[in-house]
């Protein structure tokens, strides 16, 4: 089957990858482009481990063929980082000790964004609901939580913070 | 059709550190012109944060601030021999690696220190904070950085240290059993709150709370850490998982996620502890370790739990909504 | 933290954690090579089945297909991995040579130049299989006319001359005669996946000096180089092993699985290989921990101090032993839990079923003898009318205590814990079980025990 060129907005650039068809989104950002936070948990959408936001909502990469996004918006870990410094949710990742080995850590990161994204203020029962799909082998889920509870009230003070 | 509440407790031992093949560890250290320290060693991170306990302990024997060690592990062609991350034996057996070389090369340290200073060895001491005093002369003091550097550039010496640790392989006995397997002992008391729904069979766990003794810990948050991903294990172990399949032949074991069944945060109980810490005599800084278990005083605590609910006994693991039915159901048509 | 300490005892973040929360933390999976080849294998779909004959012809045929290997090209085809310190006998393949022992069981491996092009070449290679009767319980395979699934002619693990691991102390049978009460349950649990969120994996790569470096996400680095070198007949010195953050271990990762047979391949096409576990091999094919089955039995006074133990288990050790031997010999030094027993035997065997291998995981041996013994106790506190806590405190032991393996006891802190816990959740413990403390018994505090 011919390959063919499936052109996307990646963290803000334009990128290209010549795929087969049935190629996935997870293995263009990993084995052809080198993002590799994408984890691949399974690569059967059993684990949430390869969550990515296309157009800001979040959606397994494994189970997305890369034809589907030609022309949409993504974004992974790798764009969610700033130049200098922590993005909020990866602060209070990082203060609340919300991972241990960290392979679900980018997968959790980039559903907590698009929670927060629709729900700025989640209550505890919203943030556990939104985590159901993803797994976590290690933490218990708990600490995961917590990060997102803060990540969520520094969010809101840094925008009550801004000048409008 | 009820909700029924109960409440379970369970307390157990752990032997940490394993010695039935000898199992060793062993650790590098030396120093860089800048004054740093880098650790070699060849003990994997599973994600407990074995690289930070490690750092920690390095830091506190050397006298100088986390910030300057630097963990290289995990290379064959630079770590020397380690017997592997399992069995609750890397904090302690590579913590003990670690202690020794650090003492050696701290003695080395020392000895350049000495020089320069114009004292005796046993007249310098660390304030731990990266710098060497002439003990009663606080004026006559020197940063561990600059001893490190004249170390390379002016006097020409290695600062640089071996460890290792092994407690003898034990035999045992084929008759008896007698055998000396472990190095110490951490403890731990549980108590599991459940609700049992008489009608769908569901176990809900509501809190697990514990008190663990674990000797002196090296990163208290890392021990929360620990003993949070444990409870839900336990608790994941003691009502869901399984792969062996309840339908109807061990044909049907699960593949995925999706088959293979794990509580997930909606599940998730309240979770609390209190570490006690009373150090062990013969673990790093009075480690004792507290990798593995933590899953395990809520599986029995929960089973406990159930039993207090229900009366109904639940001895087969994993207790699930169908045993749960089946049990009570037995119980309401009474022995026969 | 102790007043003494300046840097242990305090919580400082750590030091690879904004690798993880950036993606930056390089994982085995991670990493890729120019001209990379991957390998996938060929199992069996039969719990138990001879092989009669193997067919590779349509494989070869599929586009992308490099080479596939089989027991013959294994320099030493044995994955008895406790062998290293010691244990014997061999009894696993690194492939399967005349016969299968369970589903999964590793045949022959397909190298390919895609992951797609190895799967569809597995699924062309025909099996001539032979399915012979399968045993999946402990106790059914220890009866006379069970499938014998080892070469040996038993299903059970020899402990330098008997069937099981025995540890004794006293004389039990005597102590359950002057028992006021008997106390027996049995325990099963079921086998469980370590589950980690990153499957078990490797890379294998020709270097220019002639050596392979093998980036694998192994718990234990020299545990899984030392048994490749043995495998492949290679000196340790061509061998150079990279690990880095495992995602996830749980005691499934001390396996070495994949590094032996995935280092074989690069030797064989010169090229980079890769072998990683898709979820349902991990899930499938990897070991797990095992079944197990406690028989427990109690001899206790009137007043709840247990007097004799004596327990039975039987560790559902897969086709395979891998570590479980050692569990059994862990699980035998703690199956009379943390309390003081004067009399107590324990029989511990390791028995050999079709299905998946067993070997480590968190908790070796003791997690399941702590769920049936800690239950056990609550069925005793019930028998003689005592609560759950009162049953503990009064069995629990002391330093200088001996324990049936006859280690004497040290650094017991049980009692302590006990106490700490029944704070936490507001238990009004009486006195004598406030004051009490794990020192030893002549220190002036004798447990309770009048
Ligand atoms: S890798 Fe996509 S859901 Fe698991
Ligand atoms: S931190 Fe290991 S899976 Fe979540």
């Amino acid at each position: 089957m011919a390959s063919t060129i499936v052109a996307f907005e990646l963290g803000g650039r334009e990128v290209e990858v010549m795929v087969k068809p049935m190629t996935t989104l997870q293995s263009a950002l990993r084995d052809q482009l080198g993002f590799t936070a994408t984890k691949e948990g399974c690569r059967q959408g059993g684990c949430g481990s390869c969550t990515v936001l296309v157009n800001d909502e979040p959606m397994l990469s494994c189970l997305l063929p890369v034809e589907d996004v030609a022309g949409q918006r993504v974004t992974t870990l790798e764009s969610l980082t700033p130049t200098q410094g922590l993005h909020p949710l990866q602060q209070a990742f990082l203060d609340a000790n919300a991972f241990q080995c960290g392979y679900c850590t980018p997968g959790m990161t980039m559903l907590a964004q698009a929670l927060l994204d629709h729900n700025p203020a989640p209550d505890r029962g919203d943030i556990t609901q939104a985590l159901t799909g993803n797994i976590c082998r290690c933490t218990g889920y708990g600490p995961i939580v917590r990060a997102i509870e803060v990540a969520a009230q520094a969010m809101h003070a840094g925008e009550e913070g801004q000048p409008r | 059709m009820a909700r029924l509440r109960g409440t379970g407790i369970a307390a157990v031992n752990y032997p940490t550190g394993m010695n039935l093949g000898g199992d060793p560890s062993q650790a590098l250290i030396h120093a860089t012109t800048s004054g740093s320290f880098v650790v070699s060693l060849s003990a994997t991170d599973l994600g407990q944060g074995l690289k930070t306990v490690i750092g920690q302990i390095a830091a506190e024997t050397l006298g100088v601030e986390f910030g300057e060690i630097v963990i290289d592990t995990a290379d064959t062609d630079t770590g020397p021999h380690d017997m592997g991350t399992f069995a609750s034996r890397a904090t302690h057996r590579v913590g003990n690696a670690v202690i020794a070389a650090a003492t050696e090369a701290r003695q080395a340290l020392l000895e350049v220190a000495a020089e320069e200073l114009e004292a005796a060895v046993d007249d310098l001491e660390g304030d731990g904070h990266g710098n060497l005093l002439v003990k009663g002369v606080p004026t006559r003091s020197v940063r561990i950085a600059e001893i490190a550097s004249m170390a390379q550039f002016k006097y020409g010496r290695t600062i640089a240290g071996r460890g290792a640790y092994m407690k003898p392989k034990s035999l045992v006995d084929p008759e008896t059993g007698a055998m000396d397997p472990d190095s110490t002992e951490a403890h731990a008391c549980t108590v599991a709150e459940v609700e049992v729904d008489t009608e769908t069979g569901v176990v809900t766990v509501l809190s697990i709370r514990s008190a663990y003794e674990v000797g002196r810990q090296v990163n208290p948050a890392l021990v929360q850490g620990q003993i949070a991903g444990g409870a839900w294990m336990g608790m994941s172990h003691a009502l869901y998982e399984t792969t062996a399949p309840y339908y109807p032949a061990v044909d049907h074991s699960p593949r995925d996620f999706s088959e293979y069944l794990m509580p997930g945060p909606l599940e998730m109980p309240e979770i609390e502890c209190v570490v006690l810490e009373m150090p062990s005599s013969n673990g790093p800084y009075g480690v004792k370790g507290i990798g593995e278990m933590t899953a395990n005083s809520p599986i029995p605590a929960i089973a406990n739990a159930i039993y207090h609910a229900t009366g109904v006994r639940f001895d087969d693991l994993p207790i699930t909504p169908e045993k749960i039915l089946r049990g009570l159901d037995a119980k309401r048509s009474g022995p026969s | 933290m102790s007043p003494d300490l300046n840097v242990v005892g305090n919580s400082v973040g750590r030091s690879d954690g904004i690798g993880h929360v950036t993606g930056r933390t390089r994982y085995t999976a991670d990493r890729s090579f120019p001209g990379m080849l991957h390998l996938k294998m060929v199992r069996s779909p039969l719990h138990h089945a001879r092989i009669r004959g193997i067919d590779l012809s349509a494989a070869e045929r599929v586009p992308g297909f490099v080479r596939a290997l089989t027991a013959r090209d294994v320099p030493h085809n044995c994955y008895t991995i406790l062998g290293l310190i010691g244990v014997e006998p061999e009894e696993e393949f690194v492939l399967a040579e005349d016969r299968v022992r369970f589903k999964g069981e590793a045949i022959v491996a397909i190298v390919a130049e895609t992951e797609a092009a190895a799967l569809e070449a597995v699924s062309k290679v025909q099996l001539d299989l032979e399915e012979l009767p399968a045993v999946f319980d402990v106790e059914e395979a220890l009866e006379p006319g069970a499938p014998i699934v080892t070469h040996w002619g038993n299903n059970t693990f020899m402990f330098e001359g008997h069937p099981c691991r025995r540890v004794r102390l006293g004389d039990v049978e005597q102590a359950f005669q002057q028992a006021d009460y008997i106390v027996e349950g049995v325990y099963n649990t079921s086998p469980i996946e370590h589950a980690p969120l990153e499957t078990t994996g490797c890379i294998a790569v020709p270097e220019a000096n002639g050596r392979y470096t093998v980036y694998t996400n192994t718990q234990a680095l020299y545990f899984s180089l030392d048994n490749t070198a043995i495998i492949l007949q290679v000196p340790g010195s061509q061998l150079h092993f990279v690990g880095g953050t495992v995602g996830g271990g749980f005691g499934g990762k001390v396996d070495v699985i994949v590094e032996p047979i995935a280092t074989l391949a690069a030797m064989k096409t010169n090229r980079p290989v890769r072998y990683t576990y898709s979820r349902a091999e991990e899930m499938q094919v990897s070991s797990t921990r095992s079944a197990w089955r406690i028989y427990v039995k109690d001899g206790v006074t009137r007043d709840g101090h247990i007097i004799a133990r004596k327990v039975t288990s039987y560790a559902d050790s897969g086709a395979y032993s891998r570590q479980t031997p050692y569990a059994l010999t862990k699980h035998a030094a703690n199956a009379a839990g943390p309390y003081a027993i004067p009399n107590v035997a324990i029989d511990a065997y390791c028995v050999y079923t079709n299905r998946q291998p067993t070997s480590a995981m968190r908790g070796f041996g003791v997690t399941m003898a702590s769920f049936a013994l800690e239950v056990q106790m609550d069925k005793i506190a019930e028998k003689v009318g005592a609560d759950p806590w009162t049953i503990r405190f009064i069995n629990a032991y002391h330093d200088g205590d001996m324990k049936p393996h006859r280690k004497l006891v040290e650094d017991a802190t049980l009692i302590e814990t006990m106490q700490a816990a029944a704070t936490r959740v507001g238990h009004e413990l009486p006195d004598v079980f406030r004051s009490m403390t794990s020192a030893p018994r002549d220190a002036g505090h004798d447990g309770g025990r009048s």
